[in-house]
């Protein structure tokens, strides 16, 4: 006897009766973010957390993208800010400037590290057959991050891939 | 029901890793009629087997079980305890901790060490059976007929056999292991669903079992659950005839082969071992005594009463209750640092772990130096740090081995000398500031200061015209390529080892030290931290930011004097610190930062030391000491160069370690990359010039 087919079909106390959010019946959730009056998104799921600007501490020869490290709750968590790695808009630090503080798991190892944004929007639902391929015409963010592009209204969202912005580039004094 | 067994693998592994240190502690002391010995040893394997079976890793479970029974023999008195055997037996222990590394490690094990000490165990089984009765051909060729008979079992388990953490279906697992299994399974006892109870069993089997093992190997599956079941196993016909004549000649050869082979050598099977690769269950989990543990849960109430309290004098807060607010402060600090300590006592064990392997290693090595050579510990519960222990294990024993080889004379030499037969080397553990020393001492014949110093002349490291004084000769045993034996052996002499060794201890922080007189013994003195967690440091200020100096690492802290400034040769900037000149680093300019202060004359230096270079590095301000934790900056970003980890500073803030010796290398490539540019301009000048 199959008794586990019998507890799928059993309705978990819940699951059905939440109210005023969006259900997404399949494909994913997005954060989107803007950078330069463009909009951005990543996988909500690896968002760890939203924090306001703070002055991070430098490290020392980085690379002028890198900002340096925060500490979050005892984590030491380097700052990278976005408009400079992708060389977009005016890297300026106002009150509606964001730190997205993403995790991603890849290869056993886990890491932390938080992205500068001009600020963030929206979540958006997008199934999997809506992200469309970015067509590779110029523009400033290299290929390897851009996952896809997804239609929102008017607008156009690009799709950020987490696991290529965590590859720090090693960089050396030369 | 079942359950993932993997999740339990991981403290198999431990226990049985436990379980081989055990039996080769004892086998190392065993001696006749120590019952008490004989019978840990034989509990130890007896469960290695147990839990290998279990989990299905079946080469260990065969391997294993020779050992048993070999030791089952020996318990019982059917056998004398005779070196040889204890030998064969340490060879064994060797070869299971491989097999189990294997699993660990998910390698294939492989290995013909393996399979030529079992077939010497074999053999040593066997020629007990020899010497007990004659008839031992006979018996393995009618042993042999059984070969593919096949067996009726019937299984009918007690209803609370689950309970007992025992699955009928990892016993059947076991048996198809052995043979062809076909089973049917009783279902009349089956209660209707809403009688069930999931932890009570029903059923009971009848298997049949194809196979060419023994009744006694079929019980032996069942041998955990003996008790809880009523188990009858009976054989029903012999295979084909012809299975009987191909493979009697089979055996009887197999019997006869290592016959040629008398007595085992102990041989160390250190081969497979790769012990630069870290394997990665080595960070895994850490065995906690209940009194830390209770002492933890102490503090953590103690500070909970303190937080409450706190929180009350905060609530209606009068200037009046100010000195009950001090005090309140006064104990929160005292219950973290209390706190702090215990957490990190957590981490700390008793150095035995890494002097437990010695006895054997001492033991392997006398032998086949043909040396007597007695050891004595002291000090083993002196605890360490986890991570230094595991770092500290492989330079240890390379200290440990240079000892027995070449610290301690041939007997003849010895006793020629004057000296006593049997060479000692002491090992030695002990607390001094904050420091653990370990010691190495031998008896033996000490280094040869002259040889020492023409070798090093030879090899181009000193000049002829140099003298050295005592430490200093001694110090040039760590150079790279270094080593005076006359001849290599395999055990050491290679030349590489020692600079390795001062190489790891200096990585963890901790330093070398080298004293011995010729013909009376040596000393190492290895000194290291209690703690690579924790660490002493100077904040220093540069612009904005704050970096930590490891204290450790510094001279002294002085004010720039003019006159004691001397550019030379050719712009090099040197300060005279008595009779030393130190390069200046400008911290600023290292890492490229904006200053307060970049002016030489009347700024702050801190001198610092590593690998013996000392050198000033330039600074805004001097600020607290303090202890701060070591956060790794690897975690999230990447190594940075310069700078060994990260710390959060009381205000929440995020401070850089510097990391000193890195420092001066950086500069040194800065330098001579600037030399190197300097001179490619030069010469476009000149051919500019020229042209």
């Amino acid at each position: 006897m199959n008794i586990q087919s019998l507890v799928d079909e059993v309705p978990v106390e819940g699951e059905y009766s939440m109210e005023g959010i969006d259900f997404i019946s399949s494909g994913e959730q997005f954060l989107t973010f803007l950078l330069a009056q463009e909009q951005y998104a990543v996988n909500i799921l690896c968002v760890e957390e939203i924090r306001s600007w703070e002055n991070p501490t430098k490290i020392p020869n980085a690379p002028h993208y890198v900002k340096g490290v925060i500490n979050m709750r005892g984590i030491i968590v380097p700052i990278i800010d976005l408009r400079l790695k992708f060389d977009i808009g005016e890297a300026i630090y106002c009150e509606t400037t964001v730190v997205v503080v993403l995790t991603v798991v890849n290869d056993d190892k886990s890491r932390t590290i938080g992205f500068v944004v001009d600020a963030v929007s929206d979540v958006l639902n997008a199934e999997e057959n809506e992200i469309k391929k970015a067509p590779a015409f110029g523009g400033c963010v290299p290929q390897e991050y851009i996952a896809g592009l997804v239609n929102v209204a008017e607008n156009v969202v690009t799709v950020l891939n987490v696991v290529a912005l965590q590859t720090i580039e090693a960089h050396q004094l030369d | 029901m079942s359950i993932d067994l993997s999740q339990f693998i991981p403290s198999f592994l431990e226990e049985s890793f436990e379980g081989l240190e055990l039996m080769e502690s004892s086998l190392l002391t065993l001696q006749q009629g120590d019952d008490d010995s004989i019978n840990a040893i034989f509990r130890a394997a007896h469960s290695i087997k147990g839990g290998a079976g279990t989990f299905g890793f079946n080469h260990v479970t065969e391997f294993t079980h020779l050992v048993e029974t070999l030791l089952d023999e020996m318990r019982n008195g059917q056998r004398n305890i005779v070196q040889p055997e204890v030998e064969l037996l340490l060879v064994s222990v060797d070869c299971l901790r491989f097999l189990i590394k294997a699993i660990r490690d998910e390698e294939p094990c492989e290995n013909s060490k393996i399979a030529e000490t079992a077939k010497l165990l074999e053999f040593a089984l066997q020629k007990q059976e020899i010497e007990a009765a004659v008839t031992t051909n006979h018996e393995i060729t009618s042993d042999n007929s059984q070969a593919f008979s096949t067996w009726l079992i019937t299984f009918i388990p007690e209803p609370h056999l689950v309970q007992t953490g025992n699955d009928p279906l990892l016993l059947f697992n076991a048996l198809a292991e052995l043979g062809e299994v076909s089973l049917e399974a009783d279902c009349k006892e089956l209660p209707s669903l809403l009688g069930l109870d999931a932890e009570t069993l029903h059923l009971t089997w009848t298997l049949s079992l194809k196979t060419s093992v023994n009744e006694d190997e079929i019980k032996e599956v069942f041998e955990w659950v003996e008790d809880e079941c009523q188990l009858s196993i009976t054989q029903q016909k012999s295979d084909s005839a012809e299975n009987k004549l191909v493979s009697s000649p089979l055996v009887e050869e197999a019997v006869k082969a290592p016959q040629i082979k008398a007595v085992p050598s102990p041989v160390v099977v250190n081969s497979p071992e790769k012990s630069t690769q870290k394997s990665k269950s080595e960070t895994g989990s850490i065995r906690v005594g209940v009194d830390k543990v209770d002492s933890l849960i102490n503090l953590v109430g103690e500070l909970v009463i303190t937080q409450s309290m706190l929180s009350e004098l905060g609530n209606d807060f009068e200037m009046s209750k100010l000195t009950r607010l001090t005090n309140g402060l006064e104990q929160l600090l005292q219950n973290t640092k209390e706190l702090q300590e215990s957490v990190m006592r957590i981490r700390m064990l008793p150095i035995s772990f890494v002097f437990n392997r010695f006895p054997r290693l001492v033991h392997d090595l006398s032998k086949k130096t043909d040396k007597e050579v007695t050891l004595v510990i002291n000090g083993e519960q002196t605890e360490l740090d986890k991570t230094v222990m595991e770092q500290i294990g492989d330079p240890l024993v390379h200290l440990v081995r240079n000892a027995v080889d070449h610290g301690i004379e041939s007997k003849e030499t010895r006793i020629a000398n004057g000296k006593s037969e049997v060479g000692t080397i002491t090992l030695a553990a002990y607390h001094q500031g904050g420091n653990v020393v370990i010691e190495i001492n031998d008896d033996g014949g000490g280094i040869d200061r002259q040889a020492v110093f023409d070798k090093a002349v030879e090899k181009g490291l000193v000049d002829t015209s140099n003298t050295l004084n005592e430490s200093q000769v001694f110090d040039l045993i760590f150079e790279p390529g270094f080593s005076t034996a006359k001849e290599l052996s395999d055990i050491s002499g290679r030349g590489v080892g020692m600079d390795v060794v001062k190489k790891n201890i200096q990585s963890l922080g901790g330093r070398i030290q080298v004293q011995s007189e010729q013909g009376k013994g040596s000393q190492f003195k290895v000194y290291l931290p209690l703690t690579l967690a924790i660490l002493d440091g100077q904040l220093v200020k540069v612009g904005r930011e704050v970096y930590i100096i490891p204290l450790i690492t510094i001279v002294e802290s002085l004010q720039v004097k003019e006159q004691l400034i001397n550019r030379v040769s050719g712009d090099m900037v040197l300060y005279r610190l008595r009779e030393d000149n130190v390069p200046i680093i400008p911290i600023y300019q290292l890492f490229d930062i904006p200053a307060d202060n970049k002016e030489l004359s009347n700024a702050l230096l801190v001198v610092v030391e590593a690998d013996g270079q000392k050198v000033g590095l330039m600074v805004d301000d001097l600020l607290a000491q303090q202890q701060v934790v070591v956060k790794s900056l690897n975690d999230n970003y990447q190594q940075v160069e310069g700078i060994s980890g990260a710390t959060i500073l009381g205000d929440g803030s995020v401070a850089m370690i510097l990391d000193v010796p890195g420092m001066i290398t950086m500069a040194l490539k800065r330098a001579q990359r600037q030399q190197s540019n300097e001179k490619a301009s030069k010469k476009k000048i000149e051919t500019e010039v020229l042209a």
